[in-house]
């Protein structure tokens, strides 16, 4: 048995972490939501994020905390063009083909990334990187507890952004009822494009808050999209809420488990976690739509 | 990076393709080797996940051929020049045959390279069929040569002879040491070597006075180190030894570093990234006092400076891929001139028999012994001191006194 | 099924056995053997994600599975390689089997069916990478022991062969599902399934024979693989790679036909190969292409190259859908 502060700082750091899982897990379980995919893309654009932070860092010298605000609208505007001009024309409206479509997007990132930038891991060195929030006997990574706040003010605004303004109430109508939304005059494949460029969005968020505790290289994304599937799973696959919970619960079960269990198994256990959820209760565990 | 490599394969396989493609069949002749230039082929990941790792070999091993070359190329065979062939492996063990049947058909003598062990035992398998003396460098898996292919042999230590001398190495340091070590914590990657060394450390450790108070394992990619570095918080062992790929090393070191857990010493086993320039050039507080037991180049030899700077030039960092490929090239040339000849079979008697000059590399002589294995391979000790990587072990070619207990 | 179904099997196979001993060089006799492997993968793809419309991104389970179940009954219990193919074959299908019952039993269709299989093959990596018996992340090496009775060939062209008869298998096997009333069951299930039941189509049972003789085909791919590189690791024989190549050869050769996974995985190597020599050498950049002739094909022509060469003969016959189409996830 560990001692109490030991085991505290573990569920801690594990909230932590598991909320930038979260946001991660937003937007994917957003596109889900209104777009009925799953996009297999996500990793990729994650790395391409932080590949982005990593850039602006090494070329501009801008803190991977400010990096965000310029990011942001960069993915978002990506992610517009293309849910727009690939992936709908290209998916022709079929489930099957639109993973395809997905897919082969991530594929075309991935290696384009390993073209531009070889497999060479990269890092960003920022005097806080190392900076610990002390207290009592816990020690508390500065970039995680940022990584934390910043990604609840994130939700605070998607939440803001999807009840409060017109887009999103045009969002969550194209989510319960396509047909209905479209004969009320809504453009649903506008409103498909501005989801997937939503959910891009989180993710320069994401490799923001990563990349000062992480590090990146062409391959980067995927160690994250596949727990991000299970949280979406988890949540309730297009529940926005249950992807923030979820993705604290799966943190938090994680550090958990890696501290009692070990590591490796840890990562199994997600994954069967994931099987379970899928097989006996696949709106997951909260159940709620956008 | 890769001119020499387009002009040389395009031929063939676009012949092939165009074969494949229509069905039109025309008897494909195999290039003949130039009269002058003397083929021989380097494998390794130019592209694909390890393709950093073929970025730095291939640097050695060009070097090394315009030495040879511009000092009058293989005198036994008029002065003919030698000519580098590069194929792409592609970080995968399937590409890496094909890569190796590609080589074939361009002709060449002789294979070097290969990298990481799967890949080097498809390849060596591929170049057995046709009696092609492939010389494998850095990969350790003793399964590479202990398969009876009397084509194959192996430059740089086997898996064995590394983690034997690895511990004599850490037995001698702590022997040495005032105050000494006596808890020991095991953090490996759950898979490739991580699991293997783990397994053999805690064979032998407790018989060499050790205490093994912990063994984790972790999976890789691993998305975060916190909770393996909690634990040893909470443990406080006086010795960790890990093994795992430089992506893990870079966040575990840096979690260390972060979480303040301080042993006496940080001990890695083909860590990578305790004998990586680029970590220590990134994070040289985490990265000092780390140790390393891996390949290593001779610090004082003359051509270190050199691959140094031709690493620089191509804007990455030095490791050890360079100074082993370039020491290849040179043993290479060294066979030539005994056998006097660029055909593969007399090639391979001599590698079998005669011994050869390993340059940059701390073998002493090169001599292979009946399963291929360089029997004087040693992977060298080194120590993060400074900001600077330092030779400790073994003391003919140290550059610094090792600093342990570091803390 | 009647011989005159076998027809155009035949010339085929043929040209494909002959190819090898026209003088090619070992690179190319090479790159067939390895264009037969992934046919057959691809092919056991085809029989579940283009007749029952089920995409899975977890092929690798049942690739893996074949070759692991090979190289362990060989190297640690001395089993004799044709007996260990049959075994690997065997253990393969059941894999196959077992995950169809459990995802069947749930409704899992599209999104969803596609996030379970990519979850199981791994969790069947991670288990091969870090247990005893697979040699964990180190491997299996199945020692060279040349011989036919070994199933290790000398002469490759010889491998070819083998490889081709295997294909031959697949391709006959797809004429079946053309033909028979298990075929068009399959079919109707993957148009509309509640239609299908409502006539009476037992859907649990058509499925789950789906994905079993899907899951068999791969798996033989699997031993192919492990007798062809006499090497395996967890990350060759349950990776994302297998998956995902044999998900792209059958929907770009066309999903759904007898021919479409041979032609795709003959075009999209083959153009690997051609653009990774027309690219100046750039690592990575065949990849990047194999993704742009997905999305190509999918947007354009979503019955793949069989789809496009063979439009006017196809439209002939009856039971060939245009691919894999429905809506939705899991009915929940």
């Amino acid at each position: 048995m560990y001692p109490i502060p030991i085991i505290a700082e573990a569920l801690i750091n594990g909230l932590m972490l598991g909320a930038v899982y979260a946001l991660v897990a937003v937007g994917l379980t957003l596109i889900y939501g209104v777009l009925h995919i799953v996009n297999f893309a996500h990793g990729a654009f994650l790395t391409l994020s932080m590949f982005g932070i990593w850039l602006l860092w090494e070329h501009a010298g801008l803190d991977p905390y400010l990096s965000i605000l310029v990011l942001t609208p960069v993915m978002f505007g990506l992610g517009y063009a293309v849910q727009r001009f690939i992936i709908g024309p290209a998916g022709h409206g079929r489930d099957n083909s639109i993973l395809l479509v997905t897919l082969g997007i991530s594929i075309i990132i991935e290696n384009g990334l390993l073209v531009v930038f070889k497999s060479d891991t990269r890092t960003i060195a920022t005097d806080y990187g190392f900076r610990v929030i002390e207290i009592g006997p816990l020690l508390l990574s500065w970039p995680r507890a940022v990584g934390f706040l910043v990604t609840m003010a994130t939700a605070v605004v998607v939440w803001l952004i999807l009840n409060r303004t017109d887009a999103g109430k045009a969002i969550r109508a194209v989510a319960k009822e396509k047909l209905g939304a479209r004969l009320v005059g809504i453009d649903v494949n506008h409103i498909y494009a501005l989801t997937f460029a939503l959910g891009s969005a989180c993710l320069a968020v994401a490799a923001g808050l990563l990349m000062p505790v992480f590090y990146v290289n062409p391959q980067t994304g995927g160690a994250f999209v596949l727990v991000a599937f299970t949280i979406v799973v988890l949540g309730g696959m297009g529940s926005v809420t249950g992807a923030l919970l979820g993705g604290l619960l799966i943190g938090v079960v994680e550090a958990a488990s890696s501290l009692f269990l070990g590591d490796s198994l840890g990562q199994i256990g997600i994954f069967l976690l994931f099987i379970l959820v899928l097989l006996f209760k696949p709106t997951g565990l909260f159940g709620a739509r956008i | 990076m890769t001119s020499i490599k387009n002009t040389l394969s395009r031929r063939t396989v676009l012949k092939g393709a165009a074969a494949l493609g229509v069905g039109v069949l025309a008897a494909p002749t195999v290039l003949r080797a130039q009269p002058a230039a003397v083929k021989i082929g380097l494998l390794q990941p130019m592209s694909g996940f390890l393709s950093g790792d073929g970025q730095l070999a291939s640097i050695g091993a060009k070097v090394a051929v315009e030495e040879v070359n511009a000092a009058g190329g293989i005198k036994a065979l008029d002065g003919a020049p030698i000519e580098l062939i590069i194929g792409d492996s592609q970080s995968n063990a399937e590409a890496g045959a094909q890569a190796t049947e590609t080589l074939n058909d361009e002709g060449v003598s002789i294979i070097t390279g290969g990298f990481a062990s799967g890949i080097s035992t498809t390849a060596t398998q591929a170049a057995a069929r046709y009696d092609l003396p492939f010389i494998v460098d850095t990969a350790v898996s003793d399964a590479i040569t202990g398969r009876g292919l009397s084509n194959t042999f192996r430059f740089g230590p086997s898996f064995s002879i590394a983690t034997g001398i690895a511990l004599e190495n850490l037995q001698r340091l702590n022997d040495a040491a005032e105050d000494k070590a006596k808890t020991v914590a095991l953090v490996h990657e759950d898979g490739l070597f991580g699991s293997g060394l783990a397994g053999l450390m805690q064979e032998k450790l407790p018989g060499m006075g050790f205490e093994i108070v912990e063994v984790i394992s972790h999976p890789t990619p691993a998305r975060d180190m916190s909770n393996v570095v909690l634990r040893l918080r909470s443990l406080n062992p006086d010795l960790i030894i890990p093994s795992h790929y430089y992506n893990e090393f870079v966040l575990f070191a840096r979690t260390l570093q972060q979480q303040r857990v301080k042993p006496k010493g940080i001990y890695a086993i083909f860590g990578g990234a305790a004998s990586s320039y680029r970590f220590v050039n990134e994070y040289p507080e985490a990265a000092e006092g780390v140790m390393d037991c891996n390949h290593w180049g001779m610090p004082d030899h003359p051509a270190t400076a050199k691959l140094m700077q031709a690493v620089k030039d191509e804007g990455t960092f030095y490791a050890y891929n360079t100074p082993t490929n370039y020491a290849l090239i040179h043993v290479v040339a060294q066979a030539l001139e005994k056998a006097g000849s660029s055909d593969r079979g007399a090639l391979t008697e001599v590698l079998k028999t005669e011994e050869f000059d390993p340059t940059v590399m701390p073998y002493g002589t090169v001599k292979f012994d009946e399963t291929g294995q360089n029997q004087n391979a040693l992977p060298l000790n080194t120590q993060v001191q400074n900001g600077d990587i330092k030779v400790i072990y073994p003391e003919e070619y140290a550059q610094a006194d090792p600093i342990f207990p570091v803390n | 099924m009647s011989a005159r179904d076998l027809f155009p099997i035949l010339p085929v196979l043929l040209v494909l056995a002959v190819l090898p001993f026209l003088g090619l060089s070992g690179s190319l006799v090479n790159l067939l053997i390895f264009m037969m492997i992934v046919t057959l993968a691809a092919q056991g793809w085809n029989v579940l994600g283009g007749y029952g419309g089920l995409a899975s991104f977890g092929h690798a389970a049942f690739f893996g599975t074949g070759a692991y179940a090979t190289a362990i009954l060989q190297t640690r219990y001395g089993i004799n390689a044709w007996a260990a193919l049959v075994a690997g074959v065997a253990l393969g299908s059941l894999v196959g089997a077992f995950i169809g019952f459990l995802t069947f039993r749930s409704g899992l269709k599209g999104s969803y069916f596609a996030l379970i299989t990519l979850a199981f093959a791994e969790v069947l990596r991670i288990l091969a990478n870090s247990s005893e018996i697979t040699g964990g992340g180190a491997g299996i090496v199945v020692p060279i022991d040349y011989g036919f009775e070994n199933l290790q060939l000398r002469d490759r062209r010889f491998f070819v062969l083998l490889a081709v008869v295997c294909v031959g298998l697949g391709l006959v096997i797809t004429r079946w599902l053309d033909r028979s009333k298990f075929g068009a069951y399959l079919i109707a299930i993957r148009e509309n399934e509640d239609a299908a039941r409502a006539l009476g189509v037992d859907v649990m049972k058509v499925k789950l024979g789906a994905i079993t003789l899907s899951a068999a085909l791969t798996a033989l791919s699997g031993v192919l693989y492990t007798q062809n590189f006499l090497f395996l690791d967890a990350n060759v024989a349950y990776g994302p790679w297998i998956s995902i190549e044999a998900l792209f050869a059958a929907i770009v050769g066309g999903l759904g036909t007898m021919f479409g996974p041979l032609i795709g995985a003959v075009v999209l190597l083959g153009a690997g190969e051609v653009t990774k020599e027309f690219s100046g050498g750039i690592p990575g950049f065949d990849l990047l292409v194999f993704g742009v002739i997905l999305i190509i094909t999918v947007a354009f022509a979503p019955n793949g190259l069989a789809g496009i060469s063979l439009k006017g003969f196809r439209r002939k016959k009856s039971g060939d859908g245009a691919g894999a189409s429905q809506d939705g996830g899991a009915d929940a």
